[in-house]
């Protein structure tokens, strides 16, 4: 569904992401890893059409999307959860929820709308208790879920998430990933990034380990989970298993 | 629920426009009936620029030049070329539409404070413009015998017939804008004040709707000055200056950002203040100074808004007992 080849980015002169390649298939839950400044962020941006200057190859359904402004990608069925949130806070929940659906509105799409509206709150409960409410008012977790019910309210095949859980309570935590299952379940393609890997690589169909601009490691999460590496730098398993007897 | 929000608005409406024939039919002191009139022009003024700078959030120090850029249109159509005034109208919105979209396209790539001084800029060029291009627009003397509106054989001179047409004008306006605030566009509006990146990433091409909201707050502009022009008969290029500008701004303070209402409260405070304060036009710079600073330091939102979080603290502050917090 979604590839990428030699993916190399910019920020003015600096290189954030130097050759990264992977693919993405109809209704798998892939997980991206790595530490901070590893580039995971700046991918997805690029994906999303957010960061112009880009070479390499992106496809989306075997289409290029070089060139393409952000309101065309979202068009194309990719929607973004960004990293923060980025809510709009003082709007109401229902106006956040309305703004995902923006591109539908224009396509007079008003009767599906309201029918995904119902459904992105049967998904979240919590935000139809709040509809009326500023979204800044919002707990950070509650702020989490609005900011994926936006993204599906653009009804994307492919949903892009730059850290749900950060900032999150374990349970929180639990409780987004649940959600994400439910989504893939339903057919929805996921592509997730994260810093808890742990978390990530439990739900993840499969993974990629990205450093300093690079995928260094790939392959099916469950081989992820249980490889040396990837235990020491993002598992946080205890310092003493790996040095013990060095120090 | 759609249904009752709008029969509200209906509501709200009727109450607005019979207050206006009330008040036209009430008032007959022709001073007053003109200070009304300026009220509604100015009201205009402030409304299109409240939908540049209170919701989309892109602030413009240099509106007066649009404001000056319909009135000179529509007095050189109608002094040097002899047109009827509503062509001149039309020529106005048109110049000042293409105009604000050439300035637009650069312009609005600045952010913030660049886009203060951008647009500070380009308004002291048309200032300068209309005092020094006297073969057009007679210079410093300004421009003399624009003649009064008519429809049809109905002349509009007198001061309530002028007063209905702004009036009914500043209705027309409103109903626009609330349509579009309420609308996808009015979303999108407000969440490219909160955060282009994110409203970007929603799909909103966000410099289109940025240049499309700097055009429609212009042609407000413009649609004033024409109404100013044929009011006044006479217009010289010190009704455009750069305290013009900063006026129109002050009124969107006072009035609330993003708030539709707040612009005829602008409008009105900074029509009536100098005139019932005869020593404030000496200071008038000051007092907007002192005005624009207490109420962003203090009342972030706006006058309006900020009184109303003042109320609403007050009465959740003494019901607390009584009522349960669910709102």
């Amino acid at each position: 569904m979604l590839r990428i080849r030699n993916l190399k980015c910019y920020y003015g002169r600096i290189r954030a992401i130097s050759g990264v390649s992977l693919s993405v298939r109809e209704q798998e839950l892939i997980a991206l890893i790595g530490a901070n400044g590893a580039g995971k962020s700046t991918l997805l941006q690029t994906i999303c059409g957010l960061l112009p200057s880009w070479e390499g190859e992106i496809e989306f359904e075997k289409n290029s999307l070089h060139g393409l402004k952000p309101p065309e990608i979202v068009k194309k069925g990719i929607s973004l959860v960004p990293e923060g949130r980025l809510l709009f806070p003082p709007m109401s929940v229902l106006d956040n929820l309305k703004l995902g659906a923006y591109l539908r509105y224009r396509q007079r799409d008003h009767e599906n709308v309201g029918k995904d509206l119902e459904e992105v709150l049967e998904l979240f409960p919590v935000l139809r208790e709040r509809s009326r409410q500023a979204a800044g008012t919002l707990s950070g977790g509650e702020q989490q879920m609005l900011a994926m019910g936006r993204a599906l309210m653009a009804r994307p095949r492919l949903l892009l998430l730059d850290e749900p859980s950060m900032g999150l309570a374990p349970f929180l935590v639990r409780l987004i990933l649940d959600v994400l299952l439910k989504l893939k379940e339903r057919g929805m393609t996921v592509l997730l990034v994260e810093q808890n890997a742990r978390a990530a690589l439990q739900i993840a169909d499969r993974g990629y380990v990205l450093e300093n601009g690079q995928i260094v490691l790939e392959g099916l999460s469950s081989d992820l989970l249980a490889d040396q590496e990837v235990k020491r730098a993002y598992l946080g398993k205890d310092y003493r298993e790996f040095y013990d007897g060095r120090e | 629920m759609r249904g009752l929000e709008n029969r509200n608005s209906h509501m709200k409406y009727a109450l607005f426009s019979l207050s206006i024939v009330l008040t036209g039919w009430w008032v007959s002191n022709p001073y007053y009936l003109q200070l009304l009139t300026f009220i509604g022009i100015y009201t205009v003024l402030a409304l299109g620029l409240n939908m540049l700078m209170g919701y989309a959030g892109q602030i413009s120090l240099g509106h007066a030049a649009f404001y000056g850029i319909g009135a000179y249109t529509t007095a050189i159509a109608t002094v040097h070329w002899n047109w009827p005034p509503w062509l001149g109208l039309l020529l106005a919105l048109g110049l000042t539409a293409v105009i604000a979209f050439l300035i637009a396209l650069p312009m609005l790539k600045l952010t913030g404070y660049y886009l203060g001084m951008g647009t500070l800029g380009f308004g002291m060029i048309f200032y300068i413009l209309f005092r020094e291009w006297t073969g057009f627009t007679g210079g410093t003397s300004g421009l003399v015998g624009i003649p009064p509106l008519s429809i049809g054989a109905l002349t509009l001179d007198t001061g309530s017939g002028y007063f209905y047409l702004v009036w009914g004008i500043v209705v027309v306006c409103f109903v626009i804008c609330e349509r579009i605030v309420n609308s996808r566009v009015g979303r999108a509006l407000r969440a490219i004040h909160d955060s282009e990146r994110a409203a970007a990433a929603m799909g909103v091409d966000t410099s289109r709707l940025k240049v499309w909201v700097f055009v429609l707050s212009a042609v407000f502009a413009s649609l004033a000055g024409f109404l100013y022009a044929h009011l006044v008969t006479f217009i010289s290029p010190d009704s455009f200056d750069f305290i013009v500008s900063i006026r129109i701004v002050t009124m969107v303070v006072i009035g609330g950002m993003a708030s539709i209402w707040g612009s005829l409260l602008g409008a009105s405070v900074l029509t009536f203040l100098p005139d019932w304060l005869h020593v404030f036009s000496d200071y008038e710079m000051v007092v907007y100074g002192l005005i624009l600073m207490v109420v962003m330091i203090f009342l972030p939102q706006g006058f309006t808004r900020g009184m109303l979080d003042i109320y609403e603290r007050a009465r959740s502050r003494y019901s607390r007992p009584s009522t349960s917090p669910q709102g």
